[in-house]
């Protein structure tokens, strides 16, 4: 872990064709600053746009064969 | 909350009629091991299934009557044994081995076993077409392992390293409301069978369950109770998990046509969100972690979710298949809920 982490601090994890999981101490907000009750410790927010739930995750990226890597993609300058 | 008691039902044929006989008296009496058990079809056995369902259960709950000491009688786990095997043999037939290119990529190959699922639509057809008595008896043959959720994947914690352990326990304390005994997924699964007039008494159904929705359960706690099989269990969980949301929001679609409100479709909903979470961390970070770990146990990994999709199959197709001949897919109908 990180020196300049606490255990306690917010990582967000794009998964391989799937959602960003997101853990530790966070909140999420909408943009008029309400905050969202989150159901559980680790929560999956959707990266493919088309989760009936948004901004959670509901499994529908697999249906649509969403392929997006964990890994980041190469900046335009690569 | 009391702790679980449940009672032996009749038995179901010589299996437990022997089994039944000798559990109700001392754990120090002769139990002679059935040699060779000869089934036909060991997933469908009625007798065979609620034998060993009995026999696990032993690690799980008290039994009305039953000296808890046979849990680990040896003549108790030699006839278990004697069950496994056939049972073991009968699952292992219906598994593709895994390809020598799977085993260097479990979650993408888990990915691809559960993209391949040879089971019928049945969360398709319970959705459109589901009547009462149908998602009814839907809901009685899950609870046998709903009503435990999570706790035959739980046998395999001690037995992991940190990485996949960690990722197994976020798993499960999200499945048992995370710390939270009302938010617990087996207690949702209980609130849902109490709003459709349902038993939620843990094994209140056992006598109702055919060979096929036993052998569910046994594939599962099978695994769970062997170290040797962790592999096996850790990959059961992942294609469960990766299995889940889609058919869950069905039948909570099933069940809001029907006319049921929030208190009812909770677990299905629940569901939804929470097998989206766990999906990706039971593939990548547990199944995978553990092939990274311990590559011996990969192929295995992927054995646990052929054999799930397989098991589950069965199933699917023994409730289809009654359903279409118009009769009950459990061992007697239901009793009609007084309207």
């Amino acid at each position: 872990m990180p020196s300049n982490q606490s255990p306690g601090a917010a990582t967000i994890t794009p998964y391989p064709d799937g959602p960003y999981l997101v853990r530790g101490e966070f909140t999420v907000l909408d943009q008029e600053g309400n905050e969202l009750p989150l159901q559980r410790q680790t929560i999956a927010l959707c990266r493919c746009g088309k989760s009936r739930m948004r901004p959670f995750c509901d499994g529908t990226h697999k249906l649509i064969g969403f392929k997006a890597p964990s890994a980041p993609e190469p900046w335009p300058g690569d | 909350m009391a702790g679980r008691l449940i009672e032996l039902p009749p038995p179901r044929g010589p299996l437990t009629e022997q089994l039944f006989e000798a559990l109700q008296g001392s754990p120090q009496a002769p139990l002679e091991t059935p040699a060779p058990v000869d089934s036909a079809d060991p997933i469908a056995d009625d007798d065979l299934q609620l034998a060993l369902y009995v026999a696990y259960e032993l690690h799980y709950t008290a039994v009305r009557g039953v000296n808890e000491r046979w849990e680990w009688s040896p003549a108790l786990l030699a006839f278990r044994g004697a069950l496994e095997r056939p049972f073991e043999e009968a699952v292992a037939a219906l598994v593709a081995p895994a390809a020598t290119d799977e085993l260097g990529s479990v979650p993408e190959a888990l990915q691809a076993i559960v993209a391949d699922d040879p089971g019928p639509p049945l969360s398709r057809f319970v959705e459109s077409q589901g009547g009462e008595e149908q998602v009814r008896e839907h809901v009685v043959h899950r609870s046998a392992y709903q009503l435990k959720e999570a706790d035959p994947h739980s046998w395999a914690i001690p037995r992991l390293g940190p990485g996949p352990k960690a990722a197994l326990l976020e798993v499960q304390f999200d499945e048992y409301g995370g710390g939270i005994a009302e938010r617990m997924h087996s207690a949702l699964f209980a609130r849902t069978m109490e709003g459709l007039g349902l038993d939620p008494a843990y094994g209140a159904y056992l006598d109702r369950w055919p060979g096929v929705t036993l052998a569910t359960v046994n594939l599962v706690s099978g695994f769970g109770l062997q170290r040797r099989r962790r592999g096996a269990l850790v990959g059961h969980l992942a294609a469960f998990e990766m299995t889940s949301s889609i058919p869950n929001r069905r039948y909570g679609n099933a069940l809001r046509r029907l006319g049921y409100g929030p208190e009812v479709t909770h677990f299905y909903d629940e569901h939804v969100e929470a097998d989206a979470v766990h999906e990706n961390i039971a593939a990548w970070d547990l199944a995978g972690g553990l092939a990274a770990a311990e590559p011996e146990v990969a192929a295995d990994i992927l054995f646990g979710a052929r054999a799930l999709l397989q098991v589950e199959a069965r199933w699917a197709a023994h409730l289809m298949d009654a359903w279409e001949r118009g009769e009950s897919s459990l061992r007697a109908p239901l009793v009609p809920v007084a309207v």
